[in-house]
């Protein structure tokens, strides 16, 4: 905007500067009251909400959008959403979700959950949601950990990882398996797009915000359920430095939770 | 308004048609007798009146998908028997504290769920409004009115009824009952204020948008208030032959209406007793039930269960009059609540024991 003619513009002193000292919590993106969270450092969840916010906001949905939200560390989250919420028990939002979809099926009905809500507490809500077709949008916050608790083992936490209670890692032979819940959602007929991405770099970010895109367009075009995955990071739940936390995302929680998309449009993808 | 036209109709489908007059659309609920047909007649009318009703895959589900759909301002409900309902108590508890208005039928196997119905189930601090009906056609009204309230206050309501209520056949007629103007639901979800600024949040929990943390402490102050409000404004109960009455009978639900026969028996014999029939079972009509039993020699407590209502009775009177109980448990061989007590000619017996100060029998009645 300057010429090279105008003379130098002096900074007046009586008053502190325009644009210096700005806090993350001065930057507010849409749909969101505050810029800043009490979630601990190096936490993937609000990166993944983030992407969910945008997507809503960006494809037109700001003021259509009802989101069902569960209990983990997520849920302090939803002071700052600035959408429709109603807020379920514990593993019980995909219910919640069904019977507000079919009194609004104009809305975008989406719920909000981390893997020992979904997977432990709410296994059965889910599937049989996706069984019925449900035209509902189930987001997964996994992290292989119950986070709120202080880091215990979940249905989707991988052999080998270390939690307060599988103090030695998880192992097989004592805890049994974890549930590739992905994997199974997409194999049911009523399920209609699944994917899984993560969020622990900015490829993964970007994959996030692709796959809500289209989770989020399958449910307006009315196809069916649909269901994203989101690995996010949890270092204070993985007892690792926070810097850490991508790279044991990709390493430890991703190399069993593959990411990638598993069905579109209905029709499965193989590898 | 001409008077709406009588039809022989089963209690399960009386109350649903009655549900939908009232303006439900939406229900919820898993098969399980004497409840069953409830879900069947729902099944089958609301899509009819373009409502939904959903197959839910538990109780669990069911009371979790009519909690959604009453969060966007639709009138829902769901229900089962009192076993169904023991699964639904987690979110009946949260509900109460959402404020969600939300209608529960338990069609119960006998009057063994008086303390879940009453005293709930579920975590916390919290009560719930219960009707108690007598008969299908009071059952009629009772429903559309468990919906006017539900709404007036933003609180759930639990309709008690039983096998005899779910499968009596009676001649009724629906017609949509006005019970007065409500509030706007402007707190329910409708996805519209996205981005606003002052977007909802319907949540059990006293989370505020905007503002980081809870207060716990006004958070269950507040629903205490209004429940405070909901006990001295909701009282319903009926007295008969109560004002000379020596011998006062209580009893709510289809009992009552075996018991409303032996007093006329009894009066006939020149005996002076009375019945007080709750109909709320919560709040309790406590006031009332002391001024009935004002005079009387014995207050008798008819009850088809080991003994439950009868704490409700003696936190009435507080000692001011005998209690004895009369009834029992009584069911049949199934389990439904169909029981030997279900008659009134064994009622007068016992009433007439009961007068007369000589023990009554204790136990099963059979």
């Amino acid at each position: 905007m300057t010429d090279s003619n105008d003379p130098l513009r002096v900074i007046p002193t009586d008053a502190p500067p325009v644009g210096a000292c700005r806090k993350t919590g001065d930057f507010v993106p849409p749909l969101t009251l505050m810029g800043e969270h009490d979630l601990c450092p190096g936490c993937g969840e609000p990166l993944a909400l983030r992407q969910i916010l945008d997507s809503i906001e960006d494809t037109g949905l700001g003021q259509k959008a009802i989101g069902v939200i569960g209990i983990g560390c997520y849920t302090a989250l939803t002071s700052l959403m600035d959408i429709d919420l109603i807020q379920a028990l514990h593993g019980r939002a995909p219910s919640v979700a069904t019977g507000a979809k079919r009194m609004r099926p104009d809305e975008l009905l989406f719920t909000l959950q981390g893997d020992g809500d979904m997977v432990n507490e709410g296994l059965q809500e889910v599937i049989h949601t996706a069984a019925r077709g449900e035209n509902v949008t189930c987001i997964l916050l996994n992290n292989g950990v119950f986070g709120e608790t202080g880091g215990h083992m979940t249905a989707t936490t991988v052999l080998g990882q270390r939690t307060k209670n599988s103090i030695e890692g998880r192992d097989a032979g004592e805890h049994g398996y974890p549930i590739l819940i992905g994997d199974l959602l997409a194999r049911l007929q009523g399920t209609a797009y699944c994917a899984r991405a993560s969020v622990h770099d900015a490829k993964g970010v970007a994959r996030t915000r692709r796959f809500l895109d289209r989770a989020f367009e399958s449910q307006m075009k009315g196809q069916g359920f649909s269901f994203v995955e989101i690995l996010t990071m949890c270092p204070t739940g993985w007892f690792i430095p926070t810097s850490e936390g991508p790279d044991y995302l990709d390493q430890e929680l991703g190399a069993v939770h593959e990411v990638g998309e598993l069905k579109k449009d209905g029709v499965l993808i193989e590898d | 308004m001409s008077a709406p036209e009588r039809r022989l109709m089963e209690g399960s489908e009386a109350i649903a048609e009655a549900a939908i007059a009232a303006g439900c659309r939406f229900f919820a609920g898993y098969p399980m007798t004497p409840f069953t047909e409830v879900l069947e007649c729902f099944a089958k009318r609301l899509p009819e009146e373009g409502g939904a009703c959903i197959n839910s895959e538990s109780e669990l589900e069911a009371i979790g998908q009519a909690w959604g759909a009453a969060a966007t301002g639709a009138r829902a409900a769901t229900g089962s028997t009192g076993q169904g309902l023991s699964l639904m108590q987690e979110s009946m508890s949260e509900i109460t504290r959402a404020e969600i208005p939300i209608v529960i039928f338990n069609m119960a196997r006998g009057q063994g769920d008086y303390y879940q119905a009453t005293r709930g189930g579920g975590h916390g601090d919290y009560r719930h409004i219960v009707l108690a009906p007598q008969s299908v056609g009071e059952a009629v009204e009772i429903t559309q009115l468990a919906f006017h309230l539900a709404d007036k206050w933003r609180h759930p309501v639990v309709i008690y009824g039983d096998y005899l209520i779910a499968h009596t056949a009676e001649a009724v007629g629906i017609d949509r009952l006005d019970f007065g103007p409500l509030p706007d639901k402007d707190w329910a979800v409708d996805g519209s204020l996205g981005g606003t600024g002052r977007s909802r949040n319907v949540n059990p929990i006293g989370m505020e948008k905007g503002s980081k943390g809870i207060d716990p402490n006004r958070f269950w102050q507040n629903l205490a208030d209004k429940e405070d409000e909901i006990a001295v404004a909701e009282q319903r109960f009926e007295a008969i032959d109560t004002e000379d009455a020596e011998l006062l009978i209580v009893a709510f639900g289809t009992l009552a209406r075996f018991a409303r026969a032996a007093i006329r028996d009894l009066r006939a014999e020149g005996i002076r007793v009375g019945l007080f029939r709750p109909i709320s079972l919560w709040p309790f009509p406590s006031a009332a039930l002391r001024r009935a039993a004002e005079g009387c020699t014995r207050v008798a407590v008819l009850e088809q269960n080991a003994g439950q209502m009868i704490d409700d009775v003696q936190l009435s009177l507080l000692g001011s009059v005998p209690v004895v109980p009369i009834g029992g448990i009584s069911t049949d061989a199934a389990g439904f609540g169909i029981g030997a007590l279900l008659d009134s000619d064994l009622i007068a017996g016992r009433a007439r024991d009961a007068h007369a100060g000589r023990p009554v029998p204790r136990g099963v009645v059979a």
